[in-house]
């Protein structure tokens, strides 16, 4: 449920960061405001239970496997959204820095989806209006709801934050249909499980749950936050994109150069219309790629083996024969770079480079040691 | 600091927990200062209740009893000056081993006394030296062993210069060796100490005052060894004599008394 | 959480790690935490084919590793522990994307290849530096150079907090954990039993949280936590970020590789 570095472009990435940031400072000047008797004891040490937590693995009935605890909706409940917001980010930030769980540029993303949308969300929107003042039955359905809605949430917030990235080709559609199912039962999971611990602990100090956490979510706030998310990226991808969609332009240069047509449908689905033109956040740098010029004629195959994979196998093999005399024969013969943002030279330098870099760090290396 | 701030006196103390339990019961007894008092009885006896009287983290109800520490009553005015002089050590160093670094707990609490730091620095200092501590002043908490631990959150008590210090089972979780070093430690602090413990060859080798408590009411008050040779005292509060005062179980000879 | 069985065990390692004296530990923390954003920030600004242009990017985890003896190793396993998201998603990309892109001699990239392997370099790249860091820092230092960064001083006591008692927090769950496996033969906790040991688990931190509180208390606390000793920020710190800053900003601009391998083949450069 974790974005990656890898698949999330600075535009996205700064977008969240911006986002989560001003919730973070909304929720931490909260904080400040009401000094809960407990404060920064409480709600340290409950990150570190959640953060240990992690670790008690449960069977989803139903299913075959696993699942942990998130915490988002226990915290929410415990400790009001706000010290609850606080909390579930410095998780967060842990998890990143020490397990690589997502990375720093998508953190903003993860705080997002993580901790935003069932902390400020789910929780207000989902569990009290549903739970009210009610008893257990009602509580308990509020919980799973909530929890389910939230995780729903998040995992559409996933899939929207790759699709904007546009670093993976995965077409939205596809992978909204592989995240929301799963994160279906996750989340009913998550929420019975949420309401488990609930039960045990109200038993147990009925008192510590009536103490009506502060923190009214404010929906204006909350509209703000989320108008901004949108304004924000939508901005940045805007600004981001100045260039075409370079496989657009390389499909319709090697349709234009005249080679016969690929079998084009397993292309299709990738690139549902209108949404991959506008999403092109990758950089300033990015250079026009009109990688058709590149491409020799080649048959149409027979059919459906001759896929992509098929074509790298080949290209593999005959690479390991071909490297030593390379050409790159342009259209009118004169050699031609390609253009999709790493050229051959560029793939022999970039094996020079990492000998330079590796070069480098030995020297550093042997250096230290007769220093 | 007059020797006079060093003294508690505890006057009809009771109190009742939210749920109804009676843990302490019109509780009164007077310490001098430099005095070195055991607190002794069977878990559930208000041993831990009572200590957390004596710095203010639980306050007398009204007509509940009072306490009072040096010319101080103890009361929500009073709870900075009482806490500058009463030096609380807690059963889980964990708890009281909060910050980053030694250095920074054991800094904690002057600190927030507003010293400036160079004052701060000194009390370190000498607090670490005190305990022993000062080579891994550096290091997290979590990388010291129990003994270590337990001097830590001495040290961190002892750079705040407390005329009185009260501990909750310092020796629990200590192997022997940790655990002389701690006796020995305390035996050579001039403050009034006040000990809760289970750890009856510690009272008998270092407290020269022992004070029972059974069911929340103070059951004797008085010499340790007296205390000790009364069989069916013990018995009733639920304790045992320790072994040191038992009969040699090789020779027969008692140590209570044959003179050996 | 990332693949790792044993997450205290990362923790200690790591925590380990940073105790270290090499002279990359005893930069100024804030010097460290800079140039990792910088990096993350600039390695992600790459175009999505881009793939040659990634490598020269992994000088700077090169030369922080060799320069504080970080395990090169241990920074491996830990980069291809978290790997399998990533892999999931970007593997999908070859089949997807199959318009092609770079030609070498009479054969075909596709797209989808050059963005796959993209996906990948930044994500060594962006893990194993962000691994460095917390090997070569320790993590109260790095709150305090995200607080004098600016991050409000509550968040960041809330995460020193965090850290200083997950240790504590991991053994209690481990023994909690270590108890139910020895009478469960096998069987994985069922949701009621978790509901009924993580509320146990619950119950216990938040007494604890109150006994610290108490202790805080004991000890003269008024609600405003002192400013920690700072360290102080020197010539090397400078020369630091102002040297890597400037190495990423070139190596940004100016593509190395395509220039390495002009010179090298006498080709398009």
């Amino acid at each position: 449920m974790h974005m990656a570095d890898a698949l999330v472009s600075p535009a996205v990435g700064g977008a969240f960061w911006v986002v989560s940031g001003t919730a973070l400072a909304a929720s931490c000047r909260s904080a400040r405001r009401s000094p809960d008797g407990l404060g920064v004891p409480l709600t340290g040490v409950l990150g570190a239970f959640i953060f240990a937590l992690q670790m008690l693995n449960f069977a989803i009935p139903g299913t075959g496997s696993s699942g942990h605890l998130v915490g988002s909706l226990l915290l929410g409940i415990l400790l009001g959204p706000h010290a609850a917001f606080l909390t579930i980010t410095s998780v967060l930030v842990v998890q990143s820095l020490f397990f690589a769980d997502g990375g720093l540029l998508a953190l903003g993303c993860n705080i997002f989806n993580m901790g935003f949308l069932p902390i400020f969300v789910a929780y207000p929107c989902l569990y009290r209006p549903l739970a009210g003042a009610g008893g257990p039955g009602r509580r308990t359905a509020a919980t799973l709801a909530a929890a389910a809605g939230g995780m729903l949430l998040g995992a559409l917030a996933v899939a929207l934050e790759t699709r904007l990235s546009g670093l993976s080709a995965l077409p939205l559609r596809t992978f909204l249909l592989a995240l929301l199912p799963i994160h279906l039962v996750i989340g009913l999971a998550e929420g019975a499980a949420t309401a488990g611990i609930l039960r045990f602990f109200r038993r147990a100090r009925p008192e510590l749950l009536e103490r009506a956490p502060g923190g009214r979510t404010s929906w204006r706030a909350v509209t703000l936050v989320g108008m901004l998310a949108v304004f924000t990226g939508g901005c940045l991808s805007w600004g981001a994109s100045r260039y075409p969609d370079g496989l657009e332009w390389a499909v319709a240069r090697v349709a234009g150069a005249g080679a016969p047509a690929r079998p084009a449908k397993a292309d299709v689905p990738a690139r549902p219309a209108g949404a991959d033109v506008q999403a092109r956040p990758a950089g300033a740098e990015v250079p026009a790629r009109p990688a058709g010029a590149d491409v020799p004629a080649r048959p149409a195959g027979p059919g459906a083996p001759e896929g992509a994979l098929h074509q790298r196998l080949e290209a593999v093999q005959r690479t390991t024969a071909l490297l030593p005399d390379y050409a790159l024969p342009g259209r009118d013969g004169t050699p031609e770079p390609s253009r999709a943002g790493t050229s051959l030279s560029g793939l022999v330098g970039g094996a020079l480079t990492l000998l330079l870099v590796a070069g480098v760090a030995l020297a550093l290396k042997f250096r230290r040691r007769t220093a | 600091m007059s020797p006079a701030d060093g003294s508690v006196a505890v006057a009809g103390l009771s109190f009742s927990y939210p749920d109804g339990t009676l843990a302490l019961r019109d509780v009164s007894f007077r310490i001098e200062p430099g005095a070195c008092v055991a607190l002794i009885g069977a878990n559930g006896a208000g041993k831990s209740t009572l200590l957390l009287h004596l710095n203010g983290s639980a306050l007398p109800g009204p007509g509940l009893g009072t306490v009072t520490i040096g010319a101080r009553e103890v009361g929500p005015g009073s709870l900075d000056a009482v806490r500058r002089t009463v030096g609380m050590v807690f059963q889980d160093p964990d708890d009281q081993l909060f910050m980053p670094t030694v250095r920074e707990d054991v800094a904690f609490g002057p600190g927030n006394l507003g010293l400036d730091p160079a004052e701060v620095a000194r009390r370190v200092d000498r607090a670490l030296a005190t305990v022993d501590l000062a080579q891994v002043a550096h290091k997290p908490p979590y990388h010291l062993s129990a003994g270590q631990k337990r001097r830590a959150a001495i040290a961190t008590v002892l750079a705040m210069e407390p005329g009185i210090l009260v501990m909750d089972e310092p020796t629990t979780g200590l192997d022997p060796r940790a655990r002389r070093q701690l006796i020995e430690l305390l035996k050579g602090f001039g403050h009034t100490r006040i000990i809760a413990t289970h750890d009856l060859e510690l009272v008998l080798e270092l407290c020269e005052r022992t004070i029972i408590l059974h069911e929340g009411s103070v059951q004797a008050d008085g010499p340790t060894r007296r205390l000790f040779e009364d069989p069916g005292l013990l018995a009733a509060c639920h304790l045992e004599r320790p072994p040191s005062l038992r009969p040699c179980p090789s020779c027969g000879a008692n140590p209570m008394t044959d003179a050996y | 959480m990332g693949g790792t069985a044993d997450p205290f065990l990362e923790l200690a390692t790591l925590d380990a790690l940073a105790g270290g004296r090499s002279a990359i530990h005893r930069l100024e923390p804030r010097a460290k935490v800079v140039t990792v954003a910088a990096f993350a920030v600039l390695v992600a600004s790459f175009g999505r084919y881009d793939v040659a242009r990634l490598l020269p990017f992994a000088l700077f985890p090169a030369v922080l590793v060799t320069l504080s003896d970080t395990p090169a190793r241990y920074l491996l396993k830990r980069v291809l522990a978290a790997l399998p998201f990533v892999l999931f998603v970007g593997i999908l990309n070859p089949f997807l994307d199959r318009a092609p892109a770079l030609a070498v001699g009479g054969l075909t990239l596709s797209g989808g290849w050059l963005s796959f392997a993209s996906i990948l370099l930044r994500f060594a790249l962006t893990v194993s530096t962000a691994l460095t860091l917390m090997a070569t820092t320790r993590f109260d230092e790095v709150c305090l150079a995200l607080e004098r960064l600016g991050l409000p001083r509550v968040f960041t006591l809330q995460l020193s907090f965090l850290y200083r008692y997950a240790f504590v927090l991991f053994a209690e769950a481990q023994r909690m954990l270590q108890a139910y496996r020895l009478r469960a033969f096998g069987r994985r906790i069922s949701l009621g039993q978790f509901g009924s040991m993580a509320a146990q688990l619950l119950l216990r931190t938040w007494d604890r949280a109150v006994r610290i509180h108490r202790a805080m208390l004991a000890r003269g606390f008024t609600g405003r936590f002192q400013p920690p000793a700072a360290r102080a920020w020197g010539l090397s710190d400078t020369l630091f970020t102002a040297g890597w800053l400037a190495a990423f900003a070139t190596l940004r601009w100016v593509d190395l590789p395509r220039l390495l391998g002009g010179l090298a083949w006498g080709g398009p450069g």
